[in-house]
């Protein structure tokens, strides 16, 4: 420190971990991570490899032996045309496991585009944008859907589109929130003083920093992409038949259950359970590894 | 500080005029897409002004006044979120305050992960397996919403409670995690070290210095879920089959009968903007750093 | 107040060890600490950030944080033992017989309950309800000395300056007449006018209550002036203790040496010599101490030291007891000098100005009203030259900088010239070779250096984009910049987070340095910083300055650190210059009374006791100045209506030494003669 150094052991002045090594470190303590992610893994690879595993094809039907309830032959029983229940949940994940992170993607970027440019320029811009998506995110998504999808015909193109815009506003809240903090900071005056440019403040002087909230929002928006779909499929607006899909096939049997025949949706409601619960576990623990 | 208070206010007013106003370009584009362009602002002050004149035009499906439809919705729908919400507020914020006060503990853990947990189910699933446990095994409860005409309000409360379930629990995590916050922030305070530190008894600090600090920001957060709840309305409602404003934009939506509806989606609009507004309003009386703004 | 019979000392600590468990380890922040604090005694507890002042603190009120924990020691309060205390005791303990003030009375008080309430609550403890405690805290409000209490207690704290709301917090503390007030830095962060008031109210109070008191402060000359006797801690052990006076004259433990030799004091300049540093750094907290804790930075240390926990020596004279934890206490004075303080003499300034201010002017819109955060500044600077800009919160100091940098446009009409040509307001449209010419070192690295950047990626990006350099002439550059800030190849990995405070400003003094500056605004540039690191930081500025002729333009609140960089001294108020002039001028006086409050207000370590001058009163508001001078209501000198009525010019009183003040130079220099005589430099 100083220009006569005395005779001592190496000073410790830099500390060995770094911030990123500290977060991965705290990840891997946090059992509520490991757990949702333990979950979320596993439904993947049901949705990779299921169909080597399943003792039945899912599409096949087998009216003699429809509404079959559980059995040794049939683990989950089979459903009003007769296909087993179980081949069809371990399979079912594979729809929503495409099209949710594919939305939540689309919601990221877009989000993050619109959150960078509102916080950095703000102004009348920014006023204009902020009002526009405020009043964007009171409609709920599952309107948003309904209104795109009786206008535009049902697809999953449509599917990601609609709720991919529809939280691109919430992640574009989220980063602009971030960005407008991070301008106040005197790295951002340090960059100006130098000339830089405004893409490159945005994108090389902020964009890094916000990083731990962008990423925090995203698993949270992954969990919420899945609730909307899943509740989308359920409505009738989602995915389409013949799929396995969870929400689907709740919803095409869901009408039956006075008539006792719960093993037809009980275990899609339990898979659907299982993948948000897991997803938003494994959220959980990076918004704690962050804000540790 | 008059003026403080007068400047939130028009903030407010704002947002509850943009509000429908968002509402209406998503139903314009849809317009576009169909055929029936006129041009916008002309369309959406004749339709704005009819509107508020209480005409809301003819629904296609039904030939008839879209009004009295939409009217009877809405009043269902509230009594079913008012059921929620009448559930909800005090329970989550109970879960939230303990779950704080024993932060760390097994009790915390399990209010917080729980709540975690059934606030991102998505209602049908709760809704379905619900209906399994206290309709369909232990027929305790009734699994469709529709009560029996001249139903007393005992009786329609007796069919409320199932459909009222799943959007109680969604709401349930999330206001107890904001409470749960909100208090630990609290606790940690300086405010209140001082008020231990004054000697005062720990229940007295909890009531008098934690509290009201603590839910204020709940209070916000509460209202802004009412687009939340809404859009489970429209789950719930198809689900449990009852006549309320979801269902009736979910029909709609279907048989493309568009002024029932634009007609269903501003009156959303505008309970979402009312809400909006009274939480302001508490957020403002309860917290005097905005009611009486700052003397210097 | 229940007990007729009071034990012999309000406070005892007897081997008091604390540690936080972080990560799943327990880290030690108080090692073996026993500490005596006598009935009515003032007791002053100093070290510099992480050495544990705190945590002493919160664990005498048992109000450790959920990590921390005592793992061994006992605390006697009033003769009582807090460790052994159930729940009712200790609240009972807490409402009788101890009270604590801590820093940012904006955060102690609770924002949604009125002064009133949160006052009277104390009394309904003891019984005293309705009117009678409404009268009692009254009756406490009026002996902290607010005026009108009664509408004060129907006000929210947030409706309060920062100053009152530490009376308050005070008022709350003393309430119940504790016998023990534990004051933990009570007037950091508060400005220094506002600070001497607050530290007067509590030395008045000392005479009047019988509490005792334990003062906790990262500030030498605060506890000098406040205490009876002083306790050194470091890394969480008592090092030195003993009656404040003979402490402070006649050190005993190095590290105490060391750091009073840190401090610019008496006047010291950066012509005169070099300040002294400690090399080395703190031991962080839980660290594995083998030996005395300050040996790696000791010039004094030998194998013994490093080895060897040194006792605590008693050396008690006629002066009192006191104590030393060092083996060689009785030649700590003779520690080495780890700066040495030889200066090359600096260069003459040059004639001609490198920046030249006129007539600038700032106004912001606050709700409506026009704010005018700087008005009608005009100076100019010399290369070479340090300007000093002193002034409490509002008056404009930053704002100043900022317009000059180009960050915040000013007004239309003023002008700001560098190298005699007109800089543009704004920075976009100033050019690459105006913008790299002046550059600025803010206050806090941490929001000044991109913490996802490397320190490499830091210096060398402003390498490239201020002095266009590519390459191995990069590489070559940025190895001289690193080395002329005293940084070496290690720290040019790591990211901002993984240095300490002094570190990171070096880099960031870097920074500022790689385009060749002409001036480097330094914008408090070590007012986070601990002692023994400014010192470091002060002497690498001087240094540079006198290798590369820079100006410097030098913002702070401490006027001992602006005394010893500055060649020039500019006093703000409210926006505005009330005097400017060379150093020595403005401080030795005579000078505007408001640089006299000022300088009366600094708390000394050699503290001669002259007649002190206290302003009433809080800092106005800018939105709505007082009208003539904008000082009047504040100004102990003022002479009559003229200075309501009419706002004085800045005239020249000397050459080069202008004063805003209707006072003629003559009749200041008459009123001013005996406070001037004794702040004259040794």
């Amino acid at each position: 420190m100083s220009a006569v150094q005395t005779a001592s052991p190496p000073q410790e002045d830099v500390r060995r971990r770094s911030p990123m090594a500290e977060v991965l470190f705290s990840l891997l303590r946090s059992r509520t991570f490991l757990v949702g992610l333990a979950i979320v893994l596993f439904w993947v690879a049901c949705a990779l490899f299921g169909e080597h595993f399943a003792p039945y094809d899912p599409l096949a039907d087998d009216i003699i032996n429809a509404l079959a309830p559980p059995s040794r032959e049939h683990w989950f029983g089979t459903d009003q045309i007769g296909r087993d229940v179980f081949s069809r949940v371990i399979v079912g994940s594979r729809d929503i496991l495409t099209v949710a992170p594919l939305a939540t993607l689309l919601a990221t970027v877009a989000g993050t585009a619109l959150g960078l440019l509102t916080g950095y320029f703000r102004g009348i811009v920014d006023d204009v944008v902020s009002r526009i998506l405020e009043a964007f995110m009171a409609i709920p998504v599952v309107i948003v859907a309904l209104l795109a999808i009786v206008a535009l015909g049902t697809s999953k193109t449509t599917v990601i589109v609609v709720i991919g815009l529809s939280f691109a506003p919430i992640i574009a809240r989220t980063v602009r929130s971030a960005v407008l903090a991070e301008r106040e900071l005197d790295y951002v005056a340090a960059a100006q003083l130098r000339h830089e440019s405004a893409l490159h403040t945005m994108f090389v002087e902020i964009l890094p920093n916000i990083i731990p909230p962008i990423l925090v929002e995203t698993t949270v928006r992954l969990g919420y992409a899945i609730f909307a779909v899943a509740t989308l499929s359920f409505m009738g607006f989602g995915i389409q038949p013949p799929s396995p899909d969870w929400g689907l096939s709740i919803s095409s049997n869901y009408g039956m259950i006075g008539g006792g025949f719960w093993w037809t949706v009980l275990f899609d409601a339990l898979a659907i359970a299982s993948l948000v619960i897991g997803v938003n576990l494994a959220a959980d623990g990076v918004h704690g590894a962050f804000n540790d | 500080m008059v003026f403080l208070g007068g400047q939130v206010l028009p903030g407010n007013v704002g947002r509850a005029i943009l509000g429908p106003f968002a509402d209406q370009r998503a139903v314009d584009a849809l317009n576009h897409t169909l055929g029936v362009d006129r041009p916008l602002l002309t369309q959406y002050w004749s339709w704005i002004s009819n509107f508020v004149q209480g005409d809301m035009g003819t629904s296609y499906i039904f030939r008839s006044p879209v009004a009295p439809f939409v009217i009877d919705a809405l009043g269902n729908s509230m009594k079913l979120a008012a059921v929620a919400f009448v559930l909800v507020v005090p329970i989550g914020i109970l879960g939230g305050v303990i779950a704080a006060l024993n932060l760390n503990r097994p009790l915390d853990r399990i209010i917080s992960l729980g709540g975690l947990s059934v606030t991102v189910l998505p209602e049908f699933v709760t809704g379905i397996i619900l209906i399994l446990i206290f309709g369909v095994w232990l027929r305790w409860l009734p699994i469709s919403a529709a009560w029996p005409k001249d139903a007393g309000f005992f009786i329609q409360l007796y069919y409320l409670i199932l459909p009222s379930l799943p959007l109680f629990l969604v709401l349930f995590g999330y206001i107890a995690r904001m409470a749960r916050s909100g208090m630990i922030e609290a606790l940690d305070s300086d405010y209140t070290r001082t008020a231990v530190l004054k000697g005062l008894p720990w229940r007295t600090v909890i009531w008098r210095h934690v509290l009201r600090n603590a839910l204020l920001p709940t209070i916000t957060v509460i209202a802004t879920q009412t687009g939340y709840l809404i859009g489970g309305l429209v789950v719930i409602e198809t689900l449990f089959r009852y006549q309320g404003i979801g269902s009736l934009i979910f029909t709609a939506a279907r048989g493309k009968d568009f002024p029932m509806l634009e007609s269903g989606i501003l009156t959303i609009g505008i309970v979402y903007a009312v809400a909006t507004l009274i939480a302001d309003f508490l957020y403002s009386v309860l917290n005097p750093r905005i009611r009486l703004g700052s003397d210097q | 107040m229940t007990e007729p019979a009071k034990a012999k000392n309000a406070l005892e600590l007897k081997d008091l060890s604390v540690a936080y468990r972080v990560a799943g380890r327990n880290r030690a922040v108080l090692r073996n600490l026993s500490l005596t604090i006598g009935q009515g005694e003032a007791y002053g507890l100093v070290g510099e950030s992480g050495c544990g002042k705190s945590t002493v603190a919160l664990t005498v009120v048992r109000y450790l944080p959920r990590n921390g924990l005592i793992s061994g020691g006992a605390i006697s309060l009033d003769g009582q033992d807090v460790m052994k205390l159930d729940a009712e005791a200790l609240r009972r303990a807490r409402a009788e017989s101890v009270s604590m003030v801590y820093q940012d009375p904006g955060k102690a008080l609770n924002p949604s309950i009125r002064i009133g309430r949160q006052l009277t609550e104390i009394f309904e403890l003891g019984g005293i309800t309705g009117q009678a405690a409404t009268d009692r805290a009254v009756a406490m409000l009026n002996r902290v000395r607010i005026s009108d209490p009664p509408s004060v207690m129907q006000r929210y704290p947030h409706q309060l300056s920062g100053g009152m709301q530490q009376r308050v917090a005070i008022a709350m503390a003393l309430a119940n007449d504790p016998s023990m007030l534990i004051l933990d830095e009570p007037t950091t962060g508060l400005d220094a006018t506002v600070e001497a008031e607050v530290l007067d109210l509590i030395a008045q109070l000392r005479q009047e209550l019988s509490a005792s008191i334990l003062f906790i402060s990262h500030n030498l000359a605060v506890v000098s002036n406040m205490c009876d006797r002083v306790g050194v801690l470091y890394a969480g052990m008592l090092v030195e203790e003993g009656p404040t006076e003979v402490v402070f004259n006649d050190p005993r433990h190095p590290y105490t040496v060391a750091l009073l030799r840190c401090l610019p004091r008496g006047g010291q300049r950066k012509d005169q010599g070099r300040l002294d540093t400690i090399p080395g750094f703190l031991p962080g907290i839980g660290a594995t101490i083998k030996g005395c804790a300050f040996a790696d930075r000791c010039a004094l240390a030998d194998d013994r030291c490093r080895t060897e926990l040194p006792p605590l020596y008693e050396l008690s004279d006629e002066r009192g007891k006191r104590l030393s934890r060092c083996f060689h206490h009785d030649k700590a004075q003779a520690l080495p000098r780890a700066t040495p303080a030889d200066v090359a003499p600096a260069p003459k300034p040059a004639a001609v100005p490198v920046l030249r201010v006129a007539g600038l002017n700032k106004t912001y819109a606050s709700h409506g009203h026009p704010l005018r955060a700087v008005k009608d500044v005009s100076l100019d600077l010399r290369p070479g030259e340090t300007l000093g800009l002193v002034g409490e919160s509002g008056s404009g100091k930053t704002t100043f900088a900022r317009l000059l940098l180009g960050l915040v446009p000013p007004d239309a009409g003023g002008t700001i010239e560098l190298e005699g040509k007109a800089l543009a307001p704004k920075l976009e449209n100033r050019g690459d070779d105006q913008v790299k010419a002046m550059q600025i070192v803010f206050q806090n690295p941490d929001s000044a250096l991109n913490r996802s950047h490397s320190i490499r990626h830091l210096i060398g990006r402003a390498l490239k984009r201020l002095a266009g350099l590519r390459g191995a002439a990069l590489e070559a550059r940025l190895n001289d910049l690193v080395r002329s800030v005293r940084l070496t190849d290690r720290h040019l990995a790591v990211k901002p987070r993984q240095l300490s405070g002094g570190l990171k400003q070096r880099v960031a003094i870097a920074r500022a340095f790689a385009g060749d500056p002409r001036i480097v605004v330094c914008d408090e540039p070590t007012s986070a910083l601990d002692v023994s690191v400014q010192a470091a930081i002060l002497n690498l500025l001087a240094d540079l300055q006198a290798k590369e002729d820079v100006s410097y333009i030098f913002i702070s609140h401490d006027l001992g650190v602006v005394r010893y960089l500055s060649d020039k001294i500019a006093v703000l108020y409210l926006g505005r210059i009330m005097e400017i002039g060379p150093s020595e001028e403005v401080f030795s006086g005579p000078h505007h009374p408001y640089t006299e409050a000022l300088l009366s207000a600094v708390p000394k370590l050699d503290q001669t006791e002259t007649a002190r001058i206290r302003l009433d009163g809080e800092i106005p508001s800018a939105t709505n100045p007082p009208s003539g001078c904008v000082f009047h209501t504040r100004c102990p000198r003022k002479i009559g209506p003229i200075c309501e009525q009419q706002e004085p010019p800045l005239a020249e009183a000397q050459p080069g030494h202008s004063i805003r003040c209707h006072i003629p130079y003559a009749e200041l220099r008459r009123l001013q003669k005996p406070a001037a005589a004794a702040t004259v430099p040794a």
